[in-house]
Parts: structure tokens; C-alpha cells; sequence
């Protein structure tokens, strides 16, 4: 029963071999000075959906609640800082927790009266969620989103008024600095009594609510953590791209992020960097087939689903397959 | 002196079917009741009902003097009632060890009570010990049922609830769990079975419901519902009516 960041630390080494997560921390550091910029920029979006991975992966992947409108909570947190900084001037940085929470707030909202709904139930309603964030979005509510052409302008995040994060490296390290720091918390939590009990709500909700788990209120706190950290990652994204636009908040990618935590493996953070990996390199090295690439990318996911149901990297003990997961809501109430 | 745990004209619906259909049924401190029932007569629903895990429509749960109509699940163990659900169902993936800690989840400022439930589970299932780091998914369906149960004791519960317990497992296996319940109620802890094999609960118990399509049936001291010939033609099998020589 360790808890605390060093026993989580301890158990990621006794389960991943230890030179695993040194070789891709020194991977990550070398690369961008051996990488030319249209590179570090792809590895500044591996970082991104990294982040959005895994924001997502606690949500499905822990708890094993289908949520196929990350999307929206990404939009609200880049919107967030879209908004603020470019009308109130508040630094991007700033912002980071303010997105966060703004993203937190909307799920707990949104999520509390849906909460109770089970798998492809939950999974439809959270598919309309995402949508009508989406389509607020689009109809400039308060004149504040810009409706469909979005918010413009928004500024690169100070460190200090002569440290400006206005280069691809920089905003390399910043998504990646902010990747590493959700692995640590992540890993941690995986570990704490929060992390047992939502394994144990996917594992078997009745079981979890007979032996006193309070199942609502660990689904509501995934739901409120995943949309927090998807908040963090649309206020780099926004500031990244300094213009946020409906278009960038699309169907498309929650769907995005759900195949990344399904590929990698749920509930596996290693498996989460291997599929977004997979989603934000793939695309560009089929560049020159743009043609195929869709066709090749869902055969990938057939053969990957026949070939590897856990996924590429699945947790070592708490590891799931998706089909079992899908078996297990059907008889829900047995 | 009042029960322990009380059920009063309880009913309880899955949208317009009603599933119990007004059960008055009592629990006294330091009793072992059986509820006994075909398939479908609504005892996993009982049991489910005394736990929160469904809605009641009408009447009401009281335990030790406090309603719990209403009440949710965690807030009920938190009180002392605690369920090993029918079919088992552990957490696969976690450990025996863990398995066990998370039947403690609501006595986590407790850590001394935790370790005497703890060692007190060790006692009554001696192959949690050994097993502690097996997965539980690896266990075989008897040690599973034994793992339900000790995960169900890590509360310390004042009354037990137990479904099924000898569901799919061998003739020796059920001889083995019902001698344990026997040593929980001993040490104390009340018990509502819900059980099919009438003839080993009724051996354990001191008092009976049958219930049949939502109702009470019968009730009575197990003894009498034992020589009850419409009980043991119900449930105890015909082999068990032609034996008697009569």
C-alpha cells in the first residue's frame, strides 16, 4: 500500500524495464537540435496529442468510460485562453491553470447529470457534447468566439518580458516539459487509492459500489482531472497556432483520441505515447500517398485489433482489452 | 428488542416490473436468516435493495434505528453492512492482497482495524495468505468465493450479506463455505444468506423466508421450514421427500 510520488516512481521501474523512460526523456531532449524546424513541429503535435492522450486515457483508460467528446474540453481550454489573453491581455502562462479549471468546471457541469449512463449510452451523449460545444462555438455566443473565423491574435507565452517562447524549439519544450509533468503526476496516481478505485469501477462497477467506493464521485473526479489536462493542452495549442477555430475541435478529433489510448493500450501511459506517436507521425509520412493514407490508417486499426486487442504497449497487471470492456457493459446490471 | 436490520413492505421495481412486491422480512443481532427462492424471485434484488445499489419505490430499510431508503452504497458500508455479490466478482487484475485492501476502502483512517480484519480474513482463509500475490483473476471459483467474502469482511461489517455462496462450486467447496459462515456468525457478525441450496442453508440458519415470485412464501425457524413438505418439494428435490420414510 505505498502511496506518494516515489512509491509510484519505484512501481513504473519494477513494471517498465528502467532504461526505457531514460532513453525516450534523452530522446526527447537530443532530438530537436538534431531536427530541422518542420520536424520539431511534428514533434511539437506528437507532444500535443501526447497530452490530449492522456487526458483522455484517464477517463477511458482508467476509469473505462467511452468519452468520444474530449474534443470539447480541449476546445473550451483553448478558447479560454484565446479569449482572455487576446481581451483582458492576461498572459498565456497565466492562463495554463486558468484553462484547466475553466475545462474542469465545464465537465463537472456537464458530466454530473450524465454520469450514471453506461457505456455506448454515455458514449452518445458525450459524442453530442462535443458537438454542441462545437456549434456554440461556431454561433459566436456574446460576441465572444468569433464564430466560425475564431479568435485571432493571441499572444506567445512570457516566461519573463525577455524570455518570450516564440520559436518551435521553445514551444517544443514547453508542451514536452508539460507532457513529462502530467507522466509523473499521472503515474502517481495511478498508484494512490484515487487510481485502485477507478481501476476497480471498470474492472467491475457493482462490485466497486459494494465495497463502499463512491462510484459517482470517482467517474465525476476522471471526468473533471481528463478535461483539466485536455483544458492544458488547448491553451498551448491555442497559443501555438495564435488563432483558435471551431474547425480545430471537430468530431474528427475525439475520435483521434480515443484510437490513440485504444492503440497504445488503456490505462497504459507508454501506450498512450506510442499512439499518439502513431496519430500525429503517420499522417506525415504518408504525405506523398495523401491519397491512401486514410486507407491504410484504418486497415492499421483492423490488423491492430485483430493482432494486438490490448494494444501495442498494454498495462502490465490492470490492462484491458476494449472488446472486454465493450462484453462488460453489456450485461451491466446483472 | 427491535431487529437488527428491518425490511418493511419493501417494493422494488425495474421500471414497471415490480420485482419484490411488498417483502417484510427481519435480522436480529447475532442471527444467521436465510432467504431461499427459485431463479428470478428477486432475492439477488433483496440484497441489492439493503445495499443501495437499487431504488427502492416503497417501503423501507431500517438498520439499528436509521432509515437507509435513499441511502447511497458507500454511506451504507460506512455503517456496517457489507455484500460478497453472487458470482463472485473480484477485481480480476489486483492482487488477493489487493483485492482485500479494497474491501477496506471506507476504513482507511482505521489502519489498526484494517490489520485486525486482515489478520482476522488470514485466519478464516488461510489460502488468501498464501495467494496474497496472486492475481485474482488467476484463482480458481472457490478461492474466488472465499476472496468475495473476506473482501466483503475488510469493513468489519455488523451484518454480512451474502449471495449465493455456493454458486458453481464443488459439493466439498460448499461444505467448506458454509462451515465458514457458520465461524463468521460466531465471531459475532449477523448474516441474511440468499441462497439455492435450501438444504445447506437451512442447516446453517436459525430462521427462514422463502420467497416465490416477489412475496413471502413461507417463513419460520429453519428447522420447521426444513420438515415443511411443500418447502421440500419446492426445493429440497423429490429425492429428499422419498427418503423419508413416511
Amino acid at each position: 500500500m505505498g502511496n506518494g510520488k516515489s512509491a509510484g516512481l519505484s512501481k513504473l521501474f519494477t513494471t517498465t524495464p528502467w532504461y526505457v523512460p531514460v532513453l525516450f526523456s534523452a530522446l526527447v531532449v537530443i532530438y530537436p537540435f538534431f531536427a530541422t524546424d518542420y520536424f520539431i513541429d511534428i514533434a511539437f503535435f506528437f507532444g500535443i496529442y501526447a497530452l490530449l492522450g492522456l487526458s483522455l486515457n484517464i477517463v477511458l483508460g482508467e476509469v473505462g468510460l467511452f468519452d468520444l467528446g474530449h474534443a470539447g474540453f480541449y476546445a473550451i481550454g483553448a478558447y479560454v485562453t484565446a479569449i482572455l489573453n487576446t481581451r483582458y491581455q492576461i498572459p498565456i502562462l497565466a492562463l495554463l491553470p486558468v484553462s484547466a479549471l475553466a475545462a474542469g468546471l465545464f465537465a463537472y457541469l456537464v458530466c454530473s447529470p450524465i454520469i450514471h449512463l453506461k457505456g455506448d449510452y454515455l458514449c452518445i451523449v458525450t459524442i453530442g457534447m462535443g458537438e454542441i460545444v462545437r456549434l456554440a462555438l461556431i454561433n459566436n455566443p456574446f460576441d465572444l468566439t468569433g464564430g466560425p473565423n475564431g479568435v485571432f491574435g493571441v499572444d506567445f507565452p512570457k516566461l519573463s518580458p525577455n524570455l518570450v517562447i516564440d520559436s518551435s524549439i521553445e514551444y517544443y519544450f514547453l508542451v514536452w516539459a508539460v507532457v513529462g509533468l502530467s507522466i509523473l503526476g499521472l503515474i502517481s496516481l495511478q498508484h494512490s487509492r484515487i487510481g485502485r478505485a477507478w481501476n476497480c469501477i471498470r474492472e467491475d462497477t457493482v462490485a466497486a459500489g459494494a465495497t463502499g467506493i463512491n462510484v459517482r464521485h470517482y467517474k465525476l473526479l476522471a471526468f473533471v482531472l481528463g478535461a483539466g489536462l485536455a483544458g492544458v493542452a488547448g491553451n498551448i495549442y491555442a497559443s501555438k497556432l495564435m488563432c483558435v477555430s471551431p474547425e480545430s475541435f471537430t468530431f474528427w478529433e475525439s475520435c483521434l483520441m480515443f484510437c490513440i489510448v485504444l492503440i497504445g493500450g488503456m490505462g497504459s501511459i507508454p501506450g498512450v505515447l506510442i499512439g499518439a506517436a502513431f496519430i500525429s507521425l503517420f499522417p506525415e509520412i504518408f504525405r506523398p500517398f495523401a491519397m491512401y493514407r486514410m486507407l491504410v490508417f484504418g486497415s492499421v486499426m483492423i490488423v491492430m485489433m485483430m493482432v494486438r486487442p490490448g494494444g501495442f504497449w498494454p498495462r502490465k497487471r490492470g490492462g484491458v482489452a476494449f472488446r472486454s470492456l465493450l462484453e462488460d457493459t453489456g450485461n451491466g446490471n446483472a | 428488542m427491535a431487529p437488527l436490520l428491518s425490511m418493511e413492505n419493501l417494493v422494488i421495481a425495474y421500471g414497471a416490473r415490480e420485482v419484490l412486491k411488498g417483502i417484510s422480512l427481519s435480522l436480529d443481532e447475532g442471527e444467521i436468516v436465510t432467504v431461499l427462492g427459485a431463479n428470478g424471485a428477486g432475492k439477488s434484488t433483496l440484497l441489492q435493495a439493503v445495499c443501495g445499489l437499487v431504488g427502492i419505490a416503497q417501503g423501507t430499510v431500517t438498520y439499528a434505528g436509521e432509515r437507509l431508503n435513499n441511502m447511497k452504497a458507500y454511506e451504507i458500508v460506512l455503517r456496517g453492512i457489507s455484500l460478497s455479490p453472487e458470482g463472485r466478482r473480484v477485481f480480476p487484475t489486483h492482487t488477493v492482497e489487493e483485492n482485500l485492501m479494497l474491501g477496506a476502502f471506507t476504513r482507511r483512517k482505521h489502519t489498526g482495524e484494517i490489520a485486525a480484519a486482515r489478520e482476522r480474513v488470514h485466519a478464516l482463509f488461510p489460502i488468501l495468505k498464501e495467494r496474497g500475490r496472486q492475481l485474482a483473476g488467476t484463482l480458481s471459483g472457490g478461492e474466488q468465493q472465499m476472496l468475495a467474502i473476506g473482501r466483503a469482511l475488510m469493513s468489519s461489517p455488523r451484518v454480512l450479506l451474502l449471495d449465493e455462496p455456493s454458486l458453481g462450486l464443488a459439493p466439498i467447496l460448499v461444505k467448506q463455505i458454509f462451515d465458514i459462515i457458520r465461524e463468521i456468525n460466531k465471531q459475532g457478525v449477523s448474516i441474511l444468506l440468499v441462497e439455492q441450496n435450501a438444504h445447506r442453508a437451512l442447516g446453517v440458519a436459525g430462521r427462514g423466508y422463502v420467497l416465490e415470485n416477489g412475496r413471502i412464501a413461507a417463513e419460520g425457524p429453519a428447522a420447521e421450514l426444513k420438515s415443511d413438505e411443500k418447502i421440500q418439494e419446492a426445493y429440497l428435490g423429490g429425492a429428499a421427500l422419498k427418503k423419508r420414510p413416511s
